[in-house]
């Protein structure tokens, strides 16, 4: 039966050994998952990573292949969408087109039989800063408002969990930025549990307290955001989650706080506390803003790793930093974002060069030697060439 | 829309057929839900809704092939007999019916076409004041029956002292198709991106040479569907035909007449080869599309 | 198809360019051909409803007059037919429409995974026009008449009276009627369906519709172009038809409809006034009842 009741404060979800399998692929595989009562939660990955299916699962609109969905503790798996104490803003907030913006607000509260289904719903538009336009159709407004309506559309309910299907990923930039700090407002503001499924590493980072990245249909690294992006534990989190340069090596040897790893020509040491394996095959990294460049060798120290010489390939500058691509043989190319605060140095394509960086910058991820490579981003040419077919099959479908 | 919710989308009904294909149990929890009538009430549902539509079809193909005298009421036995001699009954009274049914057809869906797909253009293309008359104009033939239709068309010929021939079934069957026809060229016109026109004008097409270099073979398909729209919906009109017809005989109008007396089995040789025909020409047709996809769906 | 038309019709066009004397050019001969074989029959029509018998003329010998009273006799003479037309047009629509919503959706909605199946079964749905209107609606005639298999059965199993009859009766005619016009009403639910984006079914649900409610808020309301769209286009040509009601195919002498009465006056009694009368009388009363409904179903955009 629908739940009659508000939730007084948002409850805990608990995803206990979830598996989705579809005719020809799986999903989402041996998925365990707890979101804390009252947290931002973010889910980080990119398309294709069964992010959206975890969501539809809690939201009811998809049945687990295998396991159990919990709600404030209470088993939820065998009941369906409507019987759950969870709303969606859905990534085309799905706004109906038939209804006016107030009977969108209202419906849910119609549908449990609450009282004043139409005051709350005044009250719900009012905290988007919408009421005026409570009598519009869903079409008359622009995408942020949309946006918004579709967001006062869950919250009036009072879910307990609220789950955001990349509600921002059909505004502009400046429009995203300006949501994400209301989103934010209004999620501590009523206090309910939030989960948010993004491909936008820097909107899960700004919004959610807890952040898990997830490839391949399983959770890659769960927690903090500054946690997740200074010691990233594999290669896939540390490139979907900002940039980093990685090294594979031997570790050579160990001393009680550090290992030294080797690196081609080069020797790098890494914080035990920062490595998550100390022997074997391992690979490094490090940030980019973390590595300053030379033009002459730098001294070697215990503080310091330095690899060089390299040749500068590539300079562009986008204002507050510059980005600079060096390429040193036997390591290929390392990225360095330098801050113009005009203490660098002044270098320029082919420019001899070194680089360095603070041993306490550097990390050990868990993978074993991996490939040093960057993560392929959305917009790279074969992704696009992809979609661009996918679309015409689809038109071709229709027509 | 991202791809996984398009996927999991498309996908999401299969979720239950998906555990009978792994041969695996679910080991999670048992789960009441879909389990319900609504899985296999619609499949089955529609199932019968088309063994609903297809009995009449079946039941006059099979009678083709009926051993009858005169009347093909009963069954009287297994003959290919009618399929062979379709025209030596009555004189081929039956054969004549169809060919004049075809060159109405035929000549009707020409003309109709022609006039249609010209309105079509204009209504896209072009801005004018009478717009919405008309539109109204285009509309009212269709929302108009086909007895009022053909009553006042044949009011007409009486008035003006024309004599009902083939010409008057024409010229009747072109008036209701032009709306049919300008329907559905006009959804193919407003679906082409105007940017091509103006490549093809950018790059040196004269008007005339952009309209049949570029946009005529873009409309070709829209065409071709309103083309046989009209002739089916000429080839299969009794109700107008009646009225503007005289002495010819069209190929339903030899059915209504002889409904009376029993209709003999070659009309039912005739439909079912009609029949036949288009089943395999919009099969084909949705099949070769298919396949396209599908081609196209594996490229890369 | 073009039935779908009435569902599409929303379909935009780009903003037309420039008026100009190609447009003059391209609508001319076909407006000109309507308003030659539409309009000025429809005039024809109206005129000759008023004529009156010529005096001292022969049958079927009429002159132009101001003859009104052509319209009270018809409707005193022909008052059972009127009624009888709308009342079997009514039921058919409803009866179609009953029959379609189910099969439209899972075509439209179920079988969005398939695409090859749902043009499969969008031809199945159009095949009965492949075959003769006519001939169909004899088979039916027959497949049902008082000898037959299906009629002997049901009346060997006593589900049938023994002296029932099928064929002759209203229930026949409006059997017919139904079916002969189910594509004409699954095609533009069709189109509906096949365009109703099923998130906003979930979104219902996710805000607590039983499933139940989902498709009483949200499918049905957003499947209302295709509904009215298939409505008129069953009604209208069901209103008009006279092959399903006539004594030779699935009617009997209780059942003629106004297209019938129409048919006998103008080819068989002459009698053209009166045809002509009815004629308008039909048109005019579905014209009304169109507006009406459309108005109220609140689809005027779809005109």
């Amino acid at each position: 039966m629908a739940v009659r009741e508000f939730a007084e404060r948002g409850a805990d979800l608990e995803l206990v050994g979830i598996q989705k399998r579809f005719p020809g692929f799986t999903a989402i595989q041996d998925l365990d998952l707890k979101i804390p009562a009252g947290s931002f939660f973010a889910l980080l990955g990119p398309s294709g990573c069964g992010k959206t299916t975890t969501l539809r699962l809690v939201a009811g609109l998809e049945e687990p292949t295998q396991g159990r969905i919990l709600i404030g503790g209470k088993d939820v798996t065998a009941t369906r969408s409507h019987e759950r104490p969870v709303n969606t803003v859905f990534q085309s907030y799905a706004l109906f087109p038939h209804m006016s913006i107030i009977e969108n607000v209202a419906f849910g509260l119609k549908r449990r039989r609450i009282g004043d289904p139409l005051v709350k719903a005044h009250e719900a538009l009012k905290l988007v800063e919408l009421d005026h336009l409570a009598q519009r159709r869903p079409q008359q407004l622009s995408g942020g408002q949309q946006q918004r309506v579709a967001l006062a559309r869950a919250i009036v309910n009072r879910p307990a969990l609220l789950l955001l299907d990349e509600p921002l990923g059909a505004l502009d930039l400046k429009l995203r930025r300006q949501m994400q700090l209301e989103l934010k407002t209004i999620q501590e503001e009523v206090g309910l549990t939030f989960l948010h499924v993004t491909h936008d590493q820097e909107e899960a980072m700004t919004m959610a307290d807890t952040v898990a990245v997830m490839n391949k249909g399983a959770i890659e690294q769960m927690g903090a955001p500054e946690e997740l992006y200074d010691l990233p534990k594999t290669a896939f989190v540390a490139n979907f989650l900002g940039q980093s340069n990685l090294f594979a090596g031997e570790v050579a040897g160990a001393t009680d706080t550090a290992i030294t790893v080797d690196v081609g020509t080069a020797r790098l040491i890494v914080p035990k506390a920062r490595a998550h394996r100390h022997n074997g095959a391992v690979t490094v990294g490090v940030r980019p803003e973390k590595v300053s460049l030379h033009t002459e060798r730098p001294v070697d120290s215990a503080e310091r790793n330095v690899v060089g010489p390299g040749r500068v390939l590539d300079v562009s500058f986008s204002g507050v930093s510059t980005q600079y691509m060096v390429d040193v043989p036997g390591h290929g190319t390392i990225l360095v974002f330098a801050q113009n605060t005009g203490s660098g140095p002044s270098v320029g394509v082919g420019d001899e060069v070194y680089t360095s960086w603070l041993v306490e910058h550097g990390f050990g991820l868990d993978d074993g030697a991996v490939e040093a490579q960057r993560f392929a981003p959305d917009d790279s040419t074969t992704s696009i060439a992809a979609q661009r077919r996918d679309d015409l099959v689809a038109e071709l479908e229709e027509g | 829309m991202s791809g996984e919710v398009q996927a999991a989308a498309v996908l999401g009904g299969l979720a239950e057929s998906e555990q009978t294909e792994s041969g695996r149990r679910p080991t999670g929890p048992v789960r009441p839900r879909r389990v319900g009538l609504g899985s296999w009430l619609l499949p089955a549902y529609t199932v019968i809704a088309f063994v609903f539509l297809l009995i009449p079809i079946a039941y006059t193909f099979v009678f083709s092939f009926n051993d009858s005298v005169k009347s093909n009421i009963a069954w009287r036995g297994f003959t290919f007999d009618k399929w062979l001699n379709v025209c030596n009954v009555e004189g081929g009274a039956v054969c004549e019916a169809f060919a004049n049914s075809v060159i109405i057809g035929v000549v009707s869906t020409i003309i109709a076409t022609t006039l249609g797909t010209m309105i079509a253009i204009a209504l896209v293309r072009y801005r004018f004041r009478a717009r919405s008359v008309i539109s109204l104009l285009l509309f009212l033939p269709m929302a108009t029956p086909e007895v009022v239709l053909g009553a006042g068309l044949a009011a007409q010929f009486l008035a003006v002292g024309v004599p009902k021939d083939m010409t008057t079934i024409i010229l009747a069957h072109t008036m209701f198709c032009i709306s049919f026809v300008v329907v559905t060229v006009k959804a193919r016109v407003s679906s082409l991106d105007p940017a091509l026109e103006e490549a093809g004008r950018d790059l040196y097409g004269s008007p005339a040479q952009v309209f049949w270099r570029v946009t005529f073979p873009l409309l070709t398909p829209g065409i071709v569907a309103a083309a046989l729209l009209s002739f089916a919906l000429s080839f299969d009109d009794f109700i107008i035909t009646n009225f503007n017809s005289g002495s010819v005989s069209t190929f339903p109008k030899y059915v209504y007449i002889s409904a009376s007396r029993g209709i003999p089995a070659e009309a039912n040789v005739i439909a079912s080869a009609v029949f036949l025909f288009a089943l395999v020409l919009v099969i084909g047709a949705q099949v070769s599309r298919a396949a396209r996809v599908k081609r196209l769906a594996k490229l890369g | 198809m073009a039935f779908a038309a009435f569902a599409t019709a929303e379909a935009q066009p780009q903003a037309p360019r420039k008026t100009s004397r190609i447009a003059l050019l391209l609508l001319l001969p076909g407006i000109l051909y309507l308003v030659l074989f539409f309009l000025t029959p429809l005039i024809s029509l109206l005129l000759t409803s008023l004529q009156a018998p010529l005096e001292f003329g022969d049958i079927g010998q009429y002159q132009y007059a101001f003859n009104w009273q052509n319209y009270v006799d018809v409707m005193t003479a022909y008052w059972p037919h009127i009624l009888r037309s709308f009342g079997y047009a009514l039921a058919a629509t409803v009866f179609a429409l009953a029959f379609s919503y189910p099969l439209a959706y899972f075509i439209g909605v179920k079988a969005r995974r398939w695409p090859l199946l749902q043009s499969l079964m969008l031809v199945l749905v159009i095949a009965p026009f492949f075959i003769s209107f006519l001939l169909r609606t004899l088979a039916w005639k027959q497949i049902l008449s008082d000898e037959s298999f299906v009629i002997t059965s049901l009346k060997a199993l006593s589900l049938l009276g023994p002296d029932a009859h099928f064929t002759g009766t209203p229930f026949a005619v409006i059997f017919g009627l139904t079916y002969n016009f189910i594509p004409f009403m699954t095609l533009p639910l069709y189109t509906a369906l096949e365009r109703l984006d099923l998130r906003y079914l979930e979104a219902g649900s996710d805000l607590y519709a039983h499933p139940f409610t989902v498709f009483r808020k949200i499918t049905i309301p957003l499947s209302m172009p295709g509904i009215v769209a298939g409505t008129l286009l069953t009604f209208i040509p069901a209103a008009g038809d006279y092959v399903n009601a006539s004594r030779d195919f699935l009617g009997g002498p209780d059942t003629q409809m106004m297209g019938n009465v129409i048919e006998a006056n103008f080819l068989v009694l002459l009698n053209y006034p009166a045809a002509a009368a009815l004629s308008i009388i039909l048109m005019a009363a579905i014209l009304v009842l169109v507006g009406i409904y459309v108005k109220r179903s609140g689809t005027e955009d779809l005109l």
